[in-house]
């Protein structure tokens, strides 16, 4: 095969490609799509899918925050206020933010490592054909006559069990998510491990790629353990025993337990990838290496570690020994280190770079700083003492929103900008991204920083009225709350104008200080890419030369 | 002049960062809303207001660190200023300082984050004791010492004010949503230890003037203590999602000098004897009603509702029901034991012999029910103790 000399050459393809007729797509809908096993279709699957459910999700944080506007019940009864907090927040986890960095995961990593597919292509159709029926089985539960679940995503009992007979589809969805989530896993760690071109040594891998690696660990690691707790939970429900039942010799608490080893992981399985994204694109628009790119790589691994040994930092207030309260409140603290590693290299990866600001670093840059405030707050949080204060307030909701949106969303937001050409092969609105990120950058924050005043002065999270002092913030709150969901209809006319309707025509390497393989294949990248494995070096990749 | 114009463009950000977090931090205390954790009543709250202080302005100074270097950076390393990109890629120097800081930072952190952890947990040396007992959706008071123990309930007002479209704007009642029937009733200046436990599902007792929270977890018994320093009435609220009416059962204490609980405490001694005294007598059909009308509002009807017909699956109606119109012993038993599973809890703990007697007849009779039966509080009692 063709070795690597300049630019914008097409590596290691045959002659077929660039030339959309010829890309032996499947013909017919569901030939295409439904019994797909295609790297790029499944991503595309994932990305639409999440997306759907960012506005299923998003909707339901609309009647949340309408209901919360003033003081008063207005809209909705308690009970339903309940049911669209806990389903809210389990399509944004488990429907939104998970599938969609899936999505990335299949189009881009094979891309990335130079790899003509996933490794396990026909449980890639599964991992991604499960999750409709999961999400489709846990949204039918508000029909049901005893109503959604409405104990919170964190399902902790014995409230839960108080759930009528939906609960038994809303653990069965866990599961089939879990499932999708776990088989998605083993094929990233698998195409990671064994799909690698020649010479994309491990130290070579785009930062994306590393943080999606230990990522999938993270998943398989804790996905059993919430299969586990919710199938305790559905047989305390159903089938009489008293694994958390205390007048059964059962614990509450120990699911408690359970459920934050999972959890608190699963933060990180969030927030990991956006890390990668993150690290893809302030090089590029800032056309300098990425700084101390081994430092990320260790301080991701670190993070992942320390995420294990942290969980009961949701729940100081549990009524621990203060050894245990001691233990977790210093590994938490701890996390803080490679955290403000990976901010510090990112802010000297801008330094004396060469800056332009299309969308996607606009993104990057609003993630870097937005995702700074919540980690701040979370180091606050961390402090047992005062999170007996904070702890179930709205100080919470803020810090969780501001890692979750302004940190998971906004990346997501800035791989789609960074990656869509190379996807349509159509270059979007430069200009609509733009008031896009404006819009979104300011509303979310009129949306969610009120929210610290909030819980301070004594606001607790999961209600849906309050006393008339927590008034002024919680319109604000609102406001910014409709801003922002109204922001995100703009992104859907960007994505559609660009894929249907652009004439402007994208390059194969489309920003101009853009690294790394997948801006070696043209645009739109060709239904099969790197059929024949290119050869990298050093000089190829984004991070620049070995370490 | 290239150094000097960095210096400027650096001076101008470091501004322009600090005035964005005063406006973040300080402006919007001129609104007039609270927007700071309270220092409380208690060395507790004292404690934990000067940890979060501290903490908040350690992070403050780091945010303003951070972001000053990233706008300099956005400002003068752009493109359209014809800044030519560098093209290093690591400093070990560099990297082994903002590790090797932050720990610094974080060790500096954790001994007043320690120190404060270790005073919260020692509640020796209490001088009187309260078990709080969270049931949905209300909390129970035992005074261990004075023998003394009643339900709180969220006031009535407010409990009207706050149904859907209700029509009462909540701006005019008290103190809406954090008022409560009756207070829990402590005296300034001693260390009083608080038990708290709950009955049906996991709640969280939490008064912020008093520094913490605490869960209230069944079949768990959690302590924590508080010196109040200054007589006064503090709110709080629940704190951990129990369902519905989860932001419906506040908490008041009214704090108070030691000769006045000691006076209080003599009230309620009297209110129990009196209490004990109807529990014995035969009461009539129309007391009976009147009474149970008002136990049925404040205890009964946030579930199956003012006009018994219930709220779907979760919440059966009463009206016509199987249990409220059929044999007597089954329906008292539901009463007073609950219902395993569901958010029907048992009364037997909650409310006194008098006010099941009445709810029962209550709700045996209205909502069309006429049944014509009649039940008195000698017959719980006997139940209750059996
Ligand atoms: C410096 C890093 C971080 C620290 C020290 C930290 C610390 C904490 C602590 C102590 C809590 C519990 C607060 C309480 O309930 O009282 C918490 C809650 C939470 N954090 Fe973080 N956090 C960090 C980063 C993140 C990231 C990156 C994410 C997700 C992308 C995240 C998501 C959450 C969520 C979802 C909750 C609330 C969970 C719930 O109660 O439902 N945090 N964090
Ligand atoms: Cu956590
Ligand atoms: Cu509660």
């Amino acid at each position: 095969m063709s070795s690597i000399t300049g630019e914008d050459v097409t590596i290691g393809h045959d002659d077929a490609h660039g030339h959309d007729d010829h890309d032996h797509k499947p013909e017919g809908f569901l030939a295409r799509w439904v019994f797909t096993t295609n790297h790029k279709d499944i991503g595309t699957l994932y990305l639409v899918f999440a997306l759907l459910m960012f506005f299923i999700g998003g909707s339901m944080a609309m009647v949340i925050r309408a209901e919360l506007f003033m003081p008063g019940l207005q809209l909705v009864e308690p009970d339903f206020f309940n049911q669209m907090t806990t389903m809210h927040a389990l399509i944004m986890v488990f429907g939104a933010v998970m599938p969609a960095w899936v999505g990335f995961a299949n189009w881009m990593i094979p891309l990335m490592v130079g790899a003509p597919d996933m490794a396990l292509p026909r449980m890639n159709n599964w991992s991604f054909w499960i999750l409709p029926f999961a999400f489709t089985m846990l949204l039918s539960t508000l029909f049901m006559d005893s109503g959604g679940p409405a104990a919170g995503w964190t399902l902790y009992p014995p409230l839960s069990l108080q759930t009528g007979d939906s609960f038994a589809f809303v653990v069965f969805s866990v599961h089939m998510m879990g499932i999708s989530s776990i088989m998605g896993a083993i094929n990233i760690i698998a195409t990671i491990l064994n799909m690698r071109a020649p010479g994309m040594t491990l130290l070579r891998m785009p930062l994306f790629v590393w943080t999606w690696l230990i990522t999938a660990y993270l998943l398989i690691a804790v996905m059993p353990v919430l299969a586990g707790a919710v199938t305790m939970l559905l047989t305390d429900h159903f089938f009489g025993t008293s694994f958390f039942n205390a007048a059964g010799g059962g614990d509450p608490v120990m699911f408690q337990h359970i459920f934050w080893f999972f959890g608190h992981p699963e933060v990180y399985i969030m927030i990991l990838p956006a890390f990668g994204v993150v690290s893809e694109i302030l090089p590029t628009f800032s056309r300098k290496p990425l700084f101390g790119y081994a430092a990320m790589v260790y301080a991701t691994a670190s993070i992942a570690f320390l995420s294990f040994i942290v969980w009961a930092h949701h729940m100081f207030t549990v009524g621990m020994p203060l050894e245990g309260e001691l233990f977790f409140m210093y590994a938490t603290m701890l996390i803080a280190v490679p955290t403000g590693v990976k901010v510090f290299n990112w802010v000297s990866t801008m330094w004396k770079g060469s800056m332009t600001f299309e969308t996607p670093m606009l993104f990057a840059i609003g993630f870097v700083v937005l995702f700074t405030i919540g980690g701040l707050s979370g180091l606050m949080l961390a402090i047992t003492a005062s999170d007996l204060q904070y702890h179930d307030t709205y100080f919470v909701v803020a810090h969780f929103h501001y890692v979750l949106v302004p940190g998971a969303v906004f990346t997501l937001m800035a791989g789609a900008y960074y990656w869509l050409p190379k996807w349509s092969g159509n270059m979007y609105s430069e200009r609509w991204g733009k008031i896009h990120f404006w819009l979104s950058t300011i509303s979310v924050n009129v949306l969610f920083f009120p929210q610290h005043y909030l819980g301070l002065a004594g606001m607790p999270r999961r209600i849906p009225d309050y006393a008339p002092q927590f008034a002024d913030f919680n319109m604000w709150s609102s406001l910014g709350g409709f801003a922002f969901g109204a922001s995100q209809l703009i992104f859907v006319g960007v994505v559609i104008h660009c894929v249907f309707f652009s004439k402007v025509k994208a390059t194969a390497r489309v920003w101009e200080g853009a690294k790394g393989l997948e801006w070696t294949v043209p645009s739109p990248a060709p239904h099969h890419t790197f059929t024949h494995p290119p050869t990298v070096t050093a000089s190829m990749v984004a991070h620049g030369e070995d370490h | 002049m290239k150094k000097q114009n960095t210096f400027i463009v650096g001076l101008a950000v470091l501004v322009a960062v600090c005035v964005a977090f005063w406006l973040l931090l300080v402006a919007p205390m001129y609104t007039g809303n609270e927007i700071n954790m309270t220092r409380g009543v208690s060395s507790l709250a004292a404690t934990h207001y000067d940890l979060h202080m501290i903490i908040l302005w350690i992070c403050v100074v780091i945010g303003i660190l951070v972001f000053t270097a990233m706008f300099i950076s956005i400002v003068l390393h752009r493109k359209s200023r014809g800044h030519e990109a560098a093209q290093f890629s690591h400093s070990t120097k560099a990297e082994i300082a903002w590790t090797v800081i932050p720990v610094l930072i974080l060790i500096a952190m954790a001994i007043p984050a320690t120190k404060a952890l270790v005073e919260m947990e020692s509640p020796s040396g209490t001088e009187m004791t309260v078990k709080v007992i969270g049931f949905q959706w209300k909390w129970k008071y035992e005074y261990l010492e004075d023998d003394i123990e009643f339900v709180s309930t969220l006031a009535s007002d407010s409990n009207a004010a706050r149904q859907l479209g209700s029509g009462i704007d909540p701006t005019t009642v008290d103190n809406y949503l954090l008022a409560v029937d009756k207070p829990l009733v402590l005296p300034v200046g001693r260390k009083i230890k608080f038990l708290i436990t709950a009955d049906d599902v996991i709640h969280a007792w939490w008064v912020p003037a008093f520094g913490w929270k605490r869960d209230a977890v069944p079949g768990f018994i959690n302590e924590a203590w508080v010196k109040i320093d200054e007589p006064g009435t503090y709110r709080g609220q629940c704190a951990e999602l129990c369902g519905k009416d989860h932001g419906f059962m506040p908490i008041v204490v009214e704090a108070v000098s030691q000769e006045d609980y000691d006076a209080w405490v003599q009230t309620q001694t009297a209110a129990g004897v009196a209490a004990a005294e109807d529990a014995e007598r035969t009461w009539d059909f129309e007391e009976l009603m009147d009474r149970g009308e008002s136990v049925y509002a404040s205890q009964c009807a946030t579930c199956h509702q003012p006009d018994g017909e219930g709220l779907g699956e979760a919440f059966p109606a009463l009206a016509g029901s199987e249990v409220a119109t059929g044999p007597l012993n089954e329906h008292i038993r539901v009463v007073l034991e609950g219902r395993e599973g569901t958010a029907m809890q048992g009364f037997g703990e909650l409310l006194t012999p008098s006010d099941i007697a009445a709810a029962l007849t209550y709700t045996r009779n209205a909502f069309g029910n006429g049944t014509g039966d009649l039940i008195q509080p000698s017959d719980i009692a006997g139940i209750n103790k059996g």
